[in-house]
């Protein structure tokens, strides 16, 4: 087996608040090889914007602690200076789509020029060559080169969000991050922009980190899960097994309230909320609300590894062997 | 007059709401037809669900039920009263028969009043007691307890779905006979919304009220409503009971709403979903014919594109505006 094309290994993100710290991400691992979608599935406030940050050290300014191992192919680009990680990995190798991005396009400049530009500012290409790719990269995504002269008011938010997965396309990255890319946008948009994504990764081997709070569509595009719980990865698991059983009490919790077109049965709540991420109990973090809870969650769990490559965070599951 | 009971709650027929679009402030630049043409009843203590796409014209359809915009033609009448008739009395107490929950609970809510000053307040307006006993109860019928806590915190201090749940209070103090509530459960978590669905679905029920839940996803209304009313580009394209609807759609706009809904599966990542890549059209300038002939994978040149489908009723209980049900 060759090694992972991306392995995250106990990354923190903590925010300075008047609060106190804020740990909105405290101490996340998962990888993904070559060719394959992760998704980070998880509800409001979880992090997942915040590991997208993480990964693309988009920082904010108020930040307490950002730590862990990144290593992208091999290379630890946690270690890279501000200067190196922004000449060779942010756009060229990893790009991103950030959520809501199609709300930000510049919007006195017409589309062509902003899907060029990553191609013309992180890898100096020629703007004749950077135009034309542009205009290939928007009809792969299926937007028609004549909406190049158009100006972003001109094109509806699906037609915008298309436009803004080209931008991060167009360098041809090894992975693309994507930040809730279909939450705004209509079901047969939705499902429309699903399709080009499984395309391109179908035919061009990208590998995807797909962000998400919406449990049906992440299945659209994973190979992989990763579920979030205030600021943790509580389960890491192959799609095939985290959609049909998952496995930490969360996850089943989080499958069986989701309303699915053909069940008879009625999906079920979940009472409670996550609790905050500022002091967080030191125990399991969704023990208040589990209805599995036992003695031990008080301290916190181990990762457990479980049969089929599965692993999850929670005492139910033993100690790591 | 019908006898009570029996006369719809809602009446509205060839109901169109459109809205001018104008340029530098008074040039007419073109009309939106947002609302074009509905014709439907409901019943007292049914629940209907509204599906369609964003634009489509349901939140127009939920405002000009509440008021809030005006028709441009056709009838609308709640209880019996039109409401283009209605003067500013008529009006307030027309606000009296129609709760609404909103999409976003947040921006519902006034940030520096308590729970319990949100909830006195549509019955101090209505000169009717706000006494503590009241409040209370409001609160424990959405399931916030204890009620006394929750009455002293503000909308911050709560929660999305707790917020949800106040805003329904609110709906529900002075006992009206109609909910609307336009994507109630769109911003909050799929932990929370199905609580706030089943809770909405109960009152519904065990009160007696009429339920118009509007909704972009059609996975959600199958356990929370008894019929649903397909709209399109302004107008309805199908309509019919809800597991009819849901098993056996008849309009090829279903179909696709239907077919683009990815149930949590991960077979979803071997084979793409069958849904037209084209956009909705303009309101401004809808298509001849019918709305959707342009993204229809049935449509047939020379009749979809040029003349209006008028209702079909494919199955006895589904009525369907599409010509492949002549
Ligand atoms: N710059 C910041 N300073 C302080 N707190 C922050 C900052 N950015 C985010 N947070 C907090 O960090 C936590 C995680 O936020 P994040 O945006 O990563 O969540 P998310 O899972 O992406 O949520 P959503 O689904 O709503 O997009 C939240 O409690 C949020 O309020
Ligand atoms: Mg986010």
């Amino acid at each position: 087996m060759s090694a992972p094309l991306l392995a995250v290994e106990d990354l923190r993100l903590h925010y300075r608040t008047e609060a106190g710290v804020l740990r909105a991400l405290d101490g996340v691992s998962f990888e993904l090889n070559r060719g394959e979608a992760v998704v980070l599935l998880g509800e409001s406030g979880c992090g997942k914007t915040s590991m997208a940050r993480a990964l693309l050290r988009l920082l904010p300014r108020n930040v307490a602690d950002y730590s862990g191992r990144v290593r992208l192919g091999g290379t630890d680009i946690m270690a890279l200076s501000d200067e190196a990680f922004r000449r060779d990995i942010r756009w060229s190798r990893i790009s991103i789509v950030m959520q809501a991005a199609m709300n930000s396009l510049n919007p006195v400049i017409r589309v062509g020029e902003q899907v060029a530009e990553p191609l013309m500012i992180h890898a100096g290409k020629p703007r004749a060559e950077a135009m034309d790719r542009a205009s290939r990269a928007l009809t792969r995504v299926g937007v028609s080169a004549d909406f190049m002269d158009r100006y972003p008011f001109e094109l509806s938010g699906g037609m915008r969000q298309r436009v803004v997965l080209a931008m991060a396309l167009i360098t041809e990255p090894e992975l693309v991050i994507l930040d809730e890319p279909t939450s705004a946008l209509d079901l047969l948009t939705q499902a429309s922009i699903m399709n080009v994504l499984k395309r391109i990764k179908r035919e061009t081997g990208t590998s995807f980190v797909l962000i998400t709070h919406d449990v049906g569509t992440s299945s659209e595009l994973a190979d992989h899960v990763a579920l979030m719980y205030a600021g943790q990865i509580v389960e890491r698991s192959p799609a095939r097994f985290f959609f049909r059983s998952p496995a930490h009490p969360y996850g089943q919790a989080l499958m069986a309230s989701v309303p699915r077109l053909h069940d008879r049965t009625e999906p079920r709540h979940l009472e409670g909320t996550p609790p905050p991420l500022i002091d967080p109990p030191e125990g399991c973090r969704f023990a208040p609300r589990c209805a599995q809870r036992f003695a031990p969650c008080d301290r916190p769990p181990p990762e457990a590894r479980l049969e089929d490559g599965r692993r999850s965070l929670c005492w139910l599951h033993g100690a790591a062997p | 007059m019908t006898a009570p009971g029996t006369a719809p709650l809602v009446h509205t027929a060839e109901l169109r709401t459109w809205f001018t679009l104008r340029k530098w402030g008074f040039l007419r630049a073109g009309t939106v037809h947002a609302l074009d043409g509905v014709s439907f009843d409901l019943a007292r203590g049914e629940a209907v669900a509204i599906v369609g796409e964003s634009g489509c014209g349901k939140s127009t359809l939920a405002r000009t039920l509440l008021g809030l915009d005006r028709p441009t033609s056709g009838e609308v009448a709640i209880a019996g009263t039109p409401l283009g008739t209605m003067d500013k009395d008529a009006m307030r107490r027309l606000r009296a028969t129609v709760g609404y929950v909103q999409q976003d609970p947040y921006a519902a809510l006034p940030p520096f009043m308590s729970v319990a000053t949100i909830l006195a307040e549509p019955l101090r307006i209505h000169g009717l007691s706000h006494g503590r006993d009241r409040l209370t109860a409001a609160l424990e019928e959405v399931g916030l307890t204890p009620a006394a806590e929750f009455l002293e915190k503000f909308p911050h201090m709560l929660s999305g779905g707790q917020q949800q749940r106040v805003v329904i209070a609110r709906a529900l103090i002075l006992e009206p006979a109609l909910i609307i509530a336009d994507e109630p459960v769109s911003m909050l978590d799929a932990s929370v919304s199905a609580g706030i669905l089943r809770l909405l679905r109960r009152i519904q029920q065990s009160r007696s009220l009429t339920l118009v839940f509007i909704t972009h996803n059609l996975a959600t209304v199958r356990h929370f409503a008894d019929r649903i009313f397909v709209m399109y580009a302004g107008r309805f394209v199908e309509t019919g009971p809800t597991e009819a609807l849901l098993d056996a759609p008849q309009h090829p706009y279903t179909q696709a709403l239907l077919a683009a809904i990815a149930d949590p599966d991960p077979d979803n990542a071997d084979h793409d979903r069958a849904v037209p890549d084209s956009e909705p059209p303009s309101l401004i300038n809808p298509p001849p014919g019918c709305r959707f002939h342009p993204r229809c994978p049935h449509a047939m040149p020379g009749l979809c594109d040029r003349d209006d489908p008028p209702a079909f009723q494919p199955r006895p209980s589904q009525t369907s505006w599409c010509w492949l049900h002549r």
